[in-house]
């Protein structure tokens, strides 16, 4: 019988290391795909650089446009909201600074705990309505394909469990952290073969927008 | 040994004692509400500080808010156990030690008299049968003294 | 699970007046006990009533693979008046660091408080012992192997305690690779109570609470998941520790000297372990109260749960995974460029064979082939 320490030395020992390195794997091996791939020869004559072109619209598609804002505006409020809190909780909390420090040697500040709590609530709500939304919504609803359920309980997850397991609302509290830290590694486990790769492959795509933009000489 | 006064010594200055952790206030509300029971339903309650999360100078700082009363006494039975009021009458600081004067326990008893100072029933009884035993045997070594054998 | 105790003539209240025990003295030594118990001061006079009638049990105690630092923990207890009535009370029948006795003397006091309080006395084991699949000769006493001496006296006992975390859980023995087959004194012990109390070593006033607790109510206490009482290990650290409102606020100290650390800022960064250890510590205390761990500056080791030598260094942060996971980070790293290469190089070769395999074809073709 496994006891709760055994499940959280388990899961913060050999499954982390099987985690991060199909997450690591898979994910270089997408983008290099798509890099080495290169692009076909584009023989026009450039009209302008593509570096800064690109980069502006990186930053500039964070903000919607006024059409899909007021064709949509539940989705880019509370998409915008729910995504910043889980990169917020994601990256600001102190034990997962603590994680990443470990792990690539790199740190920084955080933020103090009650923030990192509310952003959590928040983003759990954020996330809650969201699928509430697409199953309401008819068109939302057709669109959606089961790959679009799984990924949204993938995300969910590890949020919630990260809100029980700080505020200690499953006894005993190794069970609560090893949960946490088993659906961050299904989370970390599934990226990079589902539409979870946007986390990196939508700023690339952005970027490329942008570059081609710059390059035909049209505003980005 | 002359060496040694070539070591330069640094003093700090001490740290400031007492810092405050919080968990005074609450254990004062706590004996707020022991009061309210005394007073109305005539309950005594009694508080182990020794069950409190502590953190260092929180002690010292409840019994700063306390402060000291009229009272206090010193109970001699397996060590000593001293005994105070504190600056609100009806609350008191029962502190238990060993014989070795190290603490065992600090209680804080809201009562008119703390547990350990009243003298108990069966003490009483003690008390009865050995002080007409005193009288029975003066009774016996002076048969014709005794006044009050009418 | 109330396991009675055997009748005896002399009882605790017997044996305290004889002790000379005034019933002030007594009244105080209830509070205590019950403050060591963690019990509410409120249940002092039911101590009293049930000390009253309570007698005196046997009490054999193992000591297998072990530093001997629980019985140090346990006679460094602070409190004389206290915690030696209790073990001047329950009667110690064998020990083999404490008592006088040696050698086949001692094996003999052993065999006969089996004898003579057979199904009623308790069992002390501090140690872990040679699992049944290890070398039986690797701990012994007197000849006999940890395993079998265990098992024979448990026999007859009525419940076993298993102080300190070796006994309870493996401890430093099992810690990997394990070179002796270490195994907790419940893998072995199936059939009758055990209670673990657990800690590198436990709290001394925990280990005797939990004898005052046999010794007053004559029952086992209530026990967690782990078998541990739930009056002592029922709560965490984190849920008792003083510095709880830093850790709320997100004020910790980064290294042992700096300013969060002189400000007693929580201890989290620095490795401590409190968040998911179970103990007494944040309220006993430790050295007769004066302080504890965290207290002094030093994170929690989490030394009262499982296999917490394995469980990632003492001043990683807990939430720190354990392992290299750097090494895993480059090997996967490697293995990721060198796979997208293939990928792509795949790619471009299905472009260039499409490129290749692609015809001109006019109109008039297309309408043959239909
Ligand atoms: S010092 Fe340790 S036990 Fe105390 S609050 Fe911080 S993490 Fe929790
Ligand atoms: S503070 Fe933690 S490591 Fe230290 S004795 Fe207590 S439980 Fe063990």
């Amino acid at each position: 019988m496994m006891s709760s320490m055994d499940f959280l030395l388990f899961t913060k020992g050999p499954l982390f290391q099987v985690a991060i390195a199909i997450f690591v794997l898979g994910i270089l091996i997408r983008l290099v795909e798509i890099f080495a791939l290169g692009r076909s020869r584009n023989f026009a004559e450039p009209r302008g650089g593509q570096v800064i072109p690109g980069l502006k619209t990186v930053y500039k598609r964070f903000n919607p446009d006024p059409g899909t804002f007021r064709r949509a505006p539940f989705d880019v409020v509370v998409g915008t909201v729910w995504h910043i809190g889980f990169i917020v909780a994601l990256l600001l909390f102190i034990p997962h600074v603590e994680v990443i420090k470990a792990t690539v040697g790199l740190a920084w500040p955080g933020l103090p705990n009650p923030v990192v709590d509310a952003v959590t609530a928040i983003t759990l709500l954020g996330l809650i309505a969201a699928l509430i939304h697409r199953l309401t919504h008819p068109v939302k609803r057709f669109l959606s394909t089961p790959e679009d359920y799984v990924i949204w309980a993938v995300t969910f997850l590890p949020v919630l469990t990260g809100y029980i397991a700080y505020h200690r609302l499953v006894n005993p509290y190794p069970l609560a952290l090893g949960v946490h830290i088993l659906t961050a590694e299904i989370f970390l486990i599934v990226l990079p073969f589902t539409k979870l790769t946007h986390i990196f492959t939508a700023v690339v795509a952005r970027w490329f927008n942008g570059a081609n933009f710059g390059r035909k000489g049209v505003q980005s | 040994m002359s060496g040694l006064d070539n070591i330069p010594i640094q003093v700090e200055p001490a740290p400031a004692l007492a810092r405050d952790f919080g968990n005074a206030l609450p254990i004062l509300g706590e004996i707020r509400h022991a009061v309210a029971r005394l007073r109305h339903d005539g309950e005594p309650s009694c508080i182990d500080l020794g069950a409190m999360p502590f953190g260092p100078g929180d002690e010292a700082r409840l019994m700063t808010l306390l402060g000291r009363g009229e009272v206090s006494a010193t109970v001699t039975a397996l060590g000593p156990t001293h005994v105070w009021e504190t600056g609100y009458p009806g609350v008191w600081v029962v502190e238990y030690q060993n014989t070795e004067a190290q603490r065992v326990g600090l209680q804080i008893e809201i009562d008119e008299v703390p547990k350990i100072l009243r003298t108990q029933p069966a003490d009483l009884d003690d008390t009865l049968a050995a002080l007409e035993a005193r009288l029975r045997e003066a009774a016996g070594r002076h048969p014709d003294g005794a006044s009050d054998s009418q | 699970m109330a396991v009675p105790i055997r009748p005896q003539p002399r009882t605790l209240g017997d044996s305290l007046r004889q002790n000379g025990v005034s019933r002030r003295g007594f009244l105080k030594f209830c509070a205590a006990t019950a403050s060591m118990m963690a019990l509410p001061p409120s249940m002092a006079p039911a101590i009293a009533a049930a000390l009253e009638q309570a007698r005196r049990p046997s009490v054999i105690w193992l000591s297998f693979q072990e530093c001997t630092g629980c019985t140090e923990s346990l006679t460094r207890s602070f409190s004389p008046t206290v915690e030696n009535l209790i073990l001047d009370i329950i009667s110690l029948d064998y020990h083999h660091t404490l008592q006088a006795a040696a050698g086949d003397a001692a094996e003999h006091a052993r065999e006969q408080a089996m004898h003579e309080n057979a199904g009623n006395y308790l069992v002390v084991v501090d140690g872990s012992l040679p699992g049944p699949g290890s070398n039986p000769g690797f701990s012994t006493i007197a000849g006999v192997s940890n395993l079998q001496m265990l098992q024979e006296t448990v026999a007859g006992a009525a419940a076993v305690v298993a102080v300190g975390t070796c006994a309870a859980f493996g401890g430093l023995p099992k810690a990997a690779p394990n070179p002796s087959g270490a195994v907790a004194v419940s893998d072995i012990i199936k059939d009758k109570p055990v209670i673990n109390v657990s800690g590198c070593p436990p709290v001394p006033m925990v280990i005797t609470g939990v004898l005052a607790q046999y010794l007053t109510f004559g029952t086992l206490p209530e026990l967690d998941a782990y078998n541990r009482p739930m009056a002592f290990f029922g709560q965490s650290i984190h849920d008792r520790c003083y510095r709880r409102p830093f850790y709320d606020k997100g004020l910790f100290a980064e290294t042992f000297d700096d300013e969060g650390a002189r400000k007693g800022w929580c201890l989290y960064r620095l490795g401590c372990k409190g968040p998911m250890t179970y103990n007494a510590c944040a309220t006993m205390k430790w050295n007769g109260g004066t302080s504890w761990p965290v207290e002094s500056g030093h994170p929690c080791l989490g030394c009262s749960e499982p296999d917490f030598w394995d469980a990632g260094g003492f001043y990683n942060a807990m939430s720190v995974p354990v392992g290299d996971s750097g090494n895993v980070l480059l090997a996967a790293g490697a293995g990721g460029l060198a796979l997208g290469v293939g990928a792509s190089l795949l790619g471009r070769h299905k472009r260039a064979a499409a490129k290749a395999g692609h015809e001109t074809v006019t109109a008039d073709e297309l309408e043959q082939k239909l």
